[in-house]
């Protein structure tokens, strides 16, 4: 295990010496003393994997193509803008924009979300994103979703679970929300559907491995009755223009 | 069937004397306008466009295209573009879409600017005699250089220069997607800037395997979409570019329509096959301009520091945001105005927002020139370029450099005739039908568009001379060699252009 103490030390440097580590070989990076720096496994590739101790800053894991980065506490905006493979494990809540318009790759985030989560995320037989939240999102959940997995379990919910605006604009992929979902904060595109077997199939696939990055109990986390969410249309907009 | 109320805007008509029924005209037209009738070719000239495919291609000449003169009564304020689009929302109660660049008489600058030539006190120079320096580097440059020693004796720089992209001339391709445009016509394009040294622009809808081969021309584009991006994506070209708008549309997304997206394209853009590609009207993550240096620096940090230009549109506070942009770290901004194409705007946006280039070419140059700036980033000038007046008339109000996108697929046969929204381009430019994109070979029309890169930079050339200038860097702002004819004293101002005879 090879460590880098990140305090005081400028973004730019911090991202060079862990790419060096990871083009040195390392496979298990920890840096301790995170504050704040930004863009960190930013494009990195390989299967490397990095621990991070204290709250990294915006733009985690934007275009990572691989490695496996672990948070072990809070973690702030824009994780895994554009990532297109690898994982991204938080130990606590995240901010806002978690996962635009992600290619493939997994975040498994324990706590609470922000707003936008999961916009515009695409996928293909070939590859396909998966965003787990344990707790709580914001408005805008899955907005112009064109592909992919969003889970949203509100494992301790003090409130609602979702904001406002969930899916709106969906064109393609998949949401579940462990509970009931009320159509009056679900966009007009959005249908929601009971899940079926070949669903929960999915959902107990996708669910475990995220259970098992956190610690819970897989039996816990299925205890309840899911929603399916999905596009009613695959052209949202098909009728707004004159042609 | 209920009969459209809005009239043919054209008759498609053929001289049955000389038609010899060959049915050439039924193979051709991507609208379906001719049908075979078992002895004669069946016009329904409703769905004719005139993009003058059949014309071209009939052996006999005896297709013609003539606008319909039924049309409606000549009215001065009613014009016919009103009352069709009235028409045809009323039948559908959808957004009447259109493609190319706005087509409404606003005035056009470029037209009321003259460039000087020297005469007796100031020799000109003959470029076929002389050697003239088109050559541009763009990119950030350093506000002082220094110089020192090198271990060979020799003086060379002492600190590192800025990433800087070396086209031959200064006019580049405007960005356009593999979606909007065939495969065949983005590598007419990029075959075109690889022999001409100058550059491509993939758009937002990524990169097709098939132009690997040229990513020394080629500029890769992230949109709000995020179409196809990935860490080599961002990393194939010479520079990645953030487009934030687009001056035939601007402060709005894009709806590239379902029937554009054949397995190709949504391969490339990784989303369902015959879903409308959706591209929100802002990009997500991007709410200010501290939001834009993040994404500027996740991409640099992503590219191991390749340039990076910001695309907007040119719009009533475009200098303010132009200096935002510079600050924000952008290694070039490119500046997209009114006049500017597209493959589908709603008309009313195309129609209606933004400015024209040429007064934001002037007001961006001016703003960063007072804060200091102008050296940290080139400025890329689009939106209606027609010609190699209308570039040179660019440069001087202050740009580095000038795209073309209509003028390039007017190469490729496109008679604009502004139906690139529907997928039906007969000319297989704006079409991923495969029977009509097969007519676009790229070799043969590459050469077509190489042909007018060379013949616009003689002609940058002869004017450059008429100057008595040897280097287009001495033309680039200087906008005391530009004159203004019937423009009143508050326009001349902003462009800062005096009036001709002063
Ligand atoms: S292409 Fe010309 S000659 Fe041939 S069928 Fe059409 S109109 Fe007649
Ligand atoms: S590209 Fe094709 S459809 Fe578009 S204006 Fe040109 S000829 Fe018409």
């Amino acid at each position: 295990m090879f460590e880098i103490d990140a305090a005081g030390i400028y973004y730019r440097d911090l991202n060079a010496r862990i790419r060096e580590a990871l083009a040195k070989g390392e496979k298990e990076v920890t840096v301790r003393n995170v504050n704040g720096q930004y863009y960190i496994g930013d494009g990195l590739s390989g299967n490397a994997t990095i621990v991070l101790e204290g709250v990294p800053g915006n733009d985690l894991a934007a275009f990572m193509d691989g490695p496996t980065i672990r948070i072990k506490s809070n973690a702030q905006d824009n994780i895994g803008n554009t990532m297109n493979a690898g994982k991204v494990i938080i130990e606590g809540n995240a901010g806002d924009v978690l996962g635009y318009g992600m290619r493939g790759g997994k975040l498994h985030i324990l706590g609470d979300v922000g707003y936008r989560i999961g916009i515009h995320m695409k996928g293909n037989k070939k590859q396909s994103p998966t965003i787990i939240v344990g707790g709580t999102a914001g408005d805008f959940f899955g907005e112009y979703l064109a592909g992919g997995l969003l889970i949203l379990l509100g494992l301790k919910p003090d409130g609602p679970i979702v904001g406002d605006y969930l899916g709106t604009g969906m064109h393609g992929g998949t949401i579940f929300v462990r509970g009931e979902v009320d159509k009056k904060n679900c966009g007009a595109e959005v249908g929601i559907l009971d899940p079926d077997e070949d669903d929960m199939k999915v959902l107990k696939n996708a669910l475990t491995e995220y259970c098992a990055d956190l610690g819970l109990d897989i039996k816990e986390v299925m205890s309840k009755k899911f929603k399916k969410l999905v596009p009613v249309s695959s052209r949202p907009y098909g009728n707004l223009y004159a042609y | 069937m209920f009969k459209s109320l809005a009239p043919p805007e054209y008759l498609a008509t053929i001289d049955r004397e000389k038609c010899i029924r060959c049915k050439r005209c039924i193979q051709n037209c991507g609208w379906g306008v001719y049908s075979w009738g078992g002895d004669k070719i069946v016009i329904n000239t409703s769905k004719c466009v005139k993009c003058l495919r059949c014309y071209h291609y009939c052996p006999e000449e005896a297709i013609e295209i003539v606008d319909n003169p039924t049309k409606f009564k000549n009215n001065a304020y009613w014009g016919f573009h009103n009352i069709r689009n009235i028409k045809r929302q009323a039948e559908t109660g959808g957004i009447p879409l259109t493609g190319m660049g706005s087509d409404l008489p606003y005035t056009i600058l470029f037209d009321n600017l003259l460039i000087d030539a020297c005469q007796v006190t100031n020799p000109s120079i003959d470029p076929l005699r002389e050697p003239m320096e088109l050559r541009t580097y763009l990119g950030k440059k350093p506000s002082s250089v220094e110089l020192e020693k090198g271990k060979d004796g020799k003086p060379r720089l002492k600190d590192r220069m800025p990433p800087q992209i070396k086209i031959e001339v200064p006019i580049i391709f405007s960005p356009m997607s593999f979606g909007s445009i065939s495969l065949n016509a983005q590598k007419v394009l990029a075959h075109a800037a690889r022999e001409c040294g100058i550059l491509m622009n993939t758009g937002e809808g990524g990169l097709h395997e098939d132009l690997l081969p040229y990513k020394d021309n080629i500029i890769v584009q992230v949109a709000s979409g995020r179409f196809g991006v990935n860490p080599e994506y961002l990393n194939a070209g010479v520079a990645v570019e953030i487009k934030i708008g687009q001056g035939a549309k601007p402060g709005i997304g894009g709806h590239l329509p379902g029937e554009k997206i054949p397995l190709e394209v949504a391969r490339t853009r990784m989303i369902p096959v015959g879903t409308d590609a959706l591209s929100p009207a802002p990009q997500h993550d991007i709410y200010s301009i501290e939001d834009l240096r993040q994404l500027i620096y996740a991409i640099k940090e992503a590219t191991n520091y390749k340039p990076v230009s910001v695309k907007i549109a040119a719009v009533h506070n475009v200098a303010a945001i132009a200096s935002g942009i510079v600050r924000a770290g952008a290694d070039i901004v490119y500046l997209d105005g009114f006049r500017g194409g597209t493959g589908a705007a709603p008309s009313i946006i195309r129609d209606h927002l933004g400015i024209p280039i040429e007064y934001a070419i002037a007001a961006v140059d001016d703003r960063l020139r007072q804060e200091g700036i102008r050296n940290e980033a080139s400025i890329i000038a689009a939106g209606g370029i027609r010609s190699s007046a209308d570039a040179a008339k660019a440069l001087a109000l202050g740009a580095d450099s000038v795209a073309i996108a209509t003028a390039a697929l007017i190469t490729m046969g496109c008679t604009t005739c502004g139906k690139c929204y529907t997928g039906n381009c007969s000319w297989g430019i704006t079409t991923q039908r495969p029977e009509l994109t097969a007519r676009l070979d790229p070799e043969i029309y590459a050469d077509r568009l190489v042909n007018l890169i060379h013949a616009w930079t003689h002609e940058l050339k002869e004017i450059l001379g008429a100057l008595g200038i040897n280097a287009v860097e001495s033309l680039r702002g200087n906008r005391e060699r530009l004159r203004g004819v019937g423009l009143d004293t508050q326009t001349l101002d902003i462009l800062g252009v005096k009036p001709a005879g002063r």
